[in-house]
C-alpha cells in the first residue's frame, strides 16, 4: 500500500456545545476518488473545512504526504495543493465570472506589499480557457455570476478548482440543487479527477452518485466513521442498512 | 428593457448622472440662467470637494459592507487637532498628518471594535460619532484655536485657479483622490477583495481573503478621507469649528446611496458616490437659487434618498426576474 497523500488522526471539533467531531481518522490515497456520505448534521462539511483550512479542529492532527500541517487559513491549504469547491460559499455573486475565478489570487501586472495592478486581460482569457476545460458554454467571462443558474454557477466553481488544481480537490454536496443533465456533467467529472492525477474527495448525501463515482466509500454519522469500505465490496443496501 | 436593465446593473451611477443632468436644466431655466454662471458655478466646485470626499470613503466603506457615521465628528476632529498643535507652534507640515492620523486612528478603532466583538459597523460608528465629536469640543476648550491668517496653506489648497478663477485648488485635489481611490477599486486585487468581502463575506474568507485587514484597511481610508475634507474646509474658512460637519455622515450616505451603492455591500462605484455628492450639492444651491424656503433642502434629500433605494431594489429585482443571457 502507498503511502496515504493525506492522513487525519484523531480530529475533535466543538461548536458550543455540539460535538460535532468526535475523534476521526482517516486515510486518503494519492488518486482516489473518496466518497464521503452521511446525513445532514453527521459532520462531513465540518471535516473537510477542517482539511481545507477554513475552520480548525479542537484536537487531532493532520499530515500531507507525510508531514504534519496546521492550516491557519484556506490560503495554506490552497498553497499546499487542496482547492474546495464548498456547500453554501464559494462565489461571490455581485462579481463577474473572472474576477470570482481569481479571488485572492489575482494575476498582477506589478505589485507592492503585495497590493499590484491585476491583469484583466489575463484573467479574462484564462477564465473563459478555465470554463471551456470543463465544458461549460458561457458567453462571457464579464457575466455577473449572480445571473448564472445554481448549474452554471457550480459549474464556474468547478472550472476555479481546475484552474488551479494540483493535489487534492473536494467537493462538498456539489450536486444539490442541480439539474439531472447537470448532475451527470460533475459525476462524470470526479470519475475523470484520476486521470488527471488529481485526488477526489467528493461529499455527498446521495448514494447512487457516489457508488458512480467513487473508488472508496467513507460513511459519517453523529460526528464518527461508522464505514468505510471500497466501492466494490460492498453495496448501496449495505451502506444504507448502515446509516 | 433588458438592454436598459443590462446597462443599468453594470453601472448603477448612470441613473443618477441622468437625473443630475435634468435637475441642472431645471434649475438652469428656472433662475434664469444664474445657476450655471460663472460665479454660482464657483460656489458649488467650492464646497463640492469637502462633502465629495467624505462621500468617496463612505461609498468604497460601504461596497465593502460596512457604514461609518462618525465621518461628520472626524472631519471636525482632525482640523481641530491640526489647529491646536500650529497654535503651540508646530508646523503645518507637521500638524496635517498628525490629524489624519489622529482620524486614521479613528478609522482602526472602528474596524477593530466592529470586527474583534462582530457587532453592526453602524452601531460601532454611531458610538464613535458621540466620542470622537465630544472630544473635538473638549480639546478646543469652547472656543477654537486662533490661528493668524497667513498659517494655514491656502495656497495649496484652496486659493481660486483657472479661468475666470472657476475652480479653488481644492477640485484638484477632490478629483486627484476620486481617481486614486476609484483605480484601487477597479484595477487592483485589493479593490477585488473589497467587493468580494462585501459582495458576500463568507466566500470572500473561503477564498482566503484577509477580509478581517480589507474591512479595517477601507474604515481607515474613509476615516482619513474625512479628516482630509475638514482640514480643507478649514483651510477655506480659517478657523477650526468643534461643530463642523454635523449631519454630513447622513449626508455622505445619502450620496453614496443616491449613486447607486447597495447599503447590502459589494455593489457600487466611487463615480456613483462623487454624482451622489453632486446631486446634493446642487439640489441645496438649486432650491436657494430658485428662491424656495431652504428648510425644503432636507426633505428633498430625503425623498431622493428613499426614492434611490426604492429603485435601486425595484430594478435589481426587475434584473434577476429577466434572465440575463450569458
Ligand atoms: N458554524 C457552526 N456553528 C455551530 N454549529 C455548527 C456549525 N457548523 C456545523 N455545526 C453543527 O455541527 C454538526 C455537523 O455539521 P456539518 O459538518 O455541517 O454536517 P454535514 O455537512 O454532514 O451535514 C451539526 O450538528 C451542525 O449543526
Ligand atoms: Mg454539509
Amino acid at each position: 500500500m502507498p503511502e496515504p497523500i493525506i492522513q487525519v488522526g484523531d480530529l475533535h471539533k466543538w461548536y458550543s456545545g455540539v460535538h460535532a467531531l468526535k475523534g476521526v481518522s482517516l486515510d486518503i490515497y494519492a488518486n482516489e476518488a473518496l466518497g464521503l456520505i452521511g446525513d445532514n448534521g453527521a459532520g462531513k462539511s465540518t471535516l473537510i473545512n477542517i482539511l481545507s483550512g477554513t475552520q480548525r479542529q479542537d484536537d487531532g492532527w493532520i499530515r500531507l504526504e507525510g508531514q504534519p500541517v496546521d492550516f491557519s487559513n484556506p490560503r495554506d491549504a490552497m498553497e499546499r495543493g487542496i482547492e474546495t469547491i464548498y456547500q453554501y460559499n464559494s462565489m461571490v455573486p455581485t462579481m463577474t465570472i473572472a474576477r470570482n475565478v481569481f479571488i485572492g489570487r489575482e494575476p498582477l501586472k506589478f505589485s507592492l506589499f503585495g497590493i499590484g495592478v491585476m491583469d484583466h486581460k489575463k484573467m479574462r482569457d484564462d477564465s473563459v480557457s478555465a470554463i471551456a476545460d470543463v465544458d461549460l458554454h458561457l458567453r462571457s467571462p464579464d457575466a455577473i455570476v449572480g445571473e448564472l443558474s445554481g448549474g452554471q454557477r457550480q459549474g464556474v466553481a468547478i472550472a476555479r478548482a481546475m484552474h488551479f488544481k494540483s493535489k487534492v480537490m473536494i467537493l462538498d454536496e456539489p450536486t444539490n440543487h442541480l439539474s439531472v443533465k447537470e448532475t451527470k456533467k460533475v459525476i462524470g467529472f470526479v470519475r475523470g479527477l484520476k486521470d488527471q492525477g488529481v485526488t477526489g474527495i467528493f461529499i455527498s448525501h446521495n448514494m447512487h452518485q457516489v457508488f458512480e463515482c467513487c473508488d472508496r466509500v467513507v460513511a459519517m454519522a453523529r460526528g464518527e466513521i461508522v464505514m468505510d469500505k471500497r466501492i466494490e465490496e460492498t453495496s448501496i443496501e449495505e451502506v444504507s442498512e448502515i446509516l | 428593457m433588458k438592454r436598459f436593465l443590462k446597462i443599468y446593473l453594470e453601472k448603477p451611477e448612470l441613473a443618477g448622472l441622468a437625473f443630475l443632468v435634468v435637475l441642472t436644466l431645471v434649475f438652469q431655466v428656472r433662475s434664469d440662467g444664474v445657476f450655471l454662471n460663472a460665479q454660482n458655478l464657483q460656489g458649488i466646485l467650492g464646497l463640492l470637494p469637502e462633502m465629495g470626499l467624505v462621500a468617496i470613503g463612505v461609498t468604497l466603506l460601504m461596497i465593502c459592507g460596512e457604514f461609518d457615521l462618525s465621518v461628520g465628528s472626524v472631519f471636525a476632529l482632525t482640523p481641530m487637532l491640526m489647529a491646536i498643535l500650529m497654535e503651540g507652534g508646530t508646523p503645518f507640515i507637521l500638524a496635517f498628518p498628525a490629524g489624519l492620523a489622529a482620524a486614521a486612528a479613528v478609522g482602526f478603532a472602528n474596524g477593530f471594535l466592529t470586527i474583534r466583538f462582530s457587532i453592526p459597523s453602524f452601531i460601532t460608528t454611531l458610538g464613535m460619532l458621540f466620542v470622537v465629536r465630544s472630544i473635538t469640543v473638549v480639546v478646543s476648550g469652547g472656543f477654537p484655536p486662533f490661528l493668524p491668517a497667513d498659517a494655514l496653506p491656502k495656497w495649496l489648497f484652496t486659493v481660486y485657479v483657472g479661468p475666470a478663477g472657476l475652480f479653488r485648488l481644492s477640485v484638484f485635489w477632490f478629483l486627484a483622490v476620486a481617481i486614486l481611490v476609484s483605480l484601487l477599486l477597479t484595477r487592483t486585487n485589493f479593490g477585488n477583495w473589497v467587493r468580494a468581502t462585501g459582495g458576500y463575506l463568507p466566500a470572500a474568507q473561503s477564498m482566503g481573503i484577509p477580509t478581517a485587514r480589507v474591512k479595517t484597511a477601507c474604515f481607515m481610508i474613509c476615516s482619513v478621507l474625512a479628516g482630509f475634507a475638514g482640514t480643507i474646509q478649514v483651510i477655506r474658512l480659517g478657523a477650526p469649528l468643534p461643530s463642523l460637519g454635523e449631519g454630513l455622515e447622513l449626508q455622505a450616505v445619502a450620496a453614496a446611496v443616491i449613486g447607486g451603492t447597495a447599503l447590502t455591500g459589494g455593489i457600487g462605484t466611487i463615480f456613483g458616490g462623487i454624482i451622489g455628492a453632486a446631486l446634493i450639492r446642487v439640489i441645496d444651491n438649486g432650491l436657494v437659487l430658485s428662491q424656495v424656503d431652504a428648510n425644503w433642502f432636507k426633505m428633498a434629500i430625503g425623498f431622493l434618498t428613499i426614492f434611490a433605494v426604492v429603485a435601486n431594489s425595484w430594478l435589481r429585482k426587475k434584473a434577476k426576474s429577466i434572465k440575463v443571457e450569458t
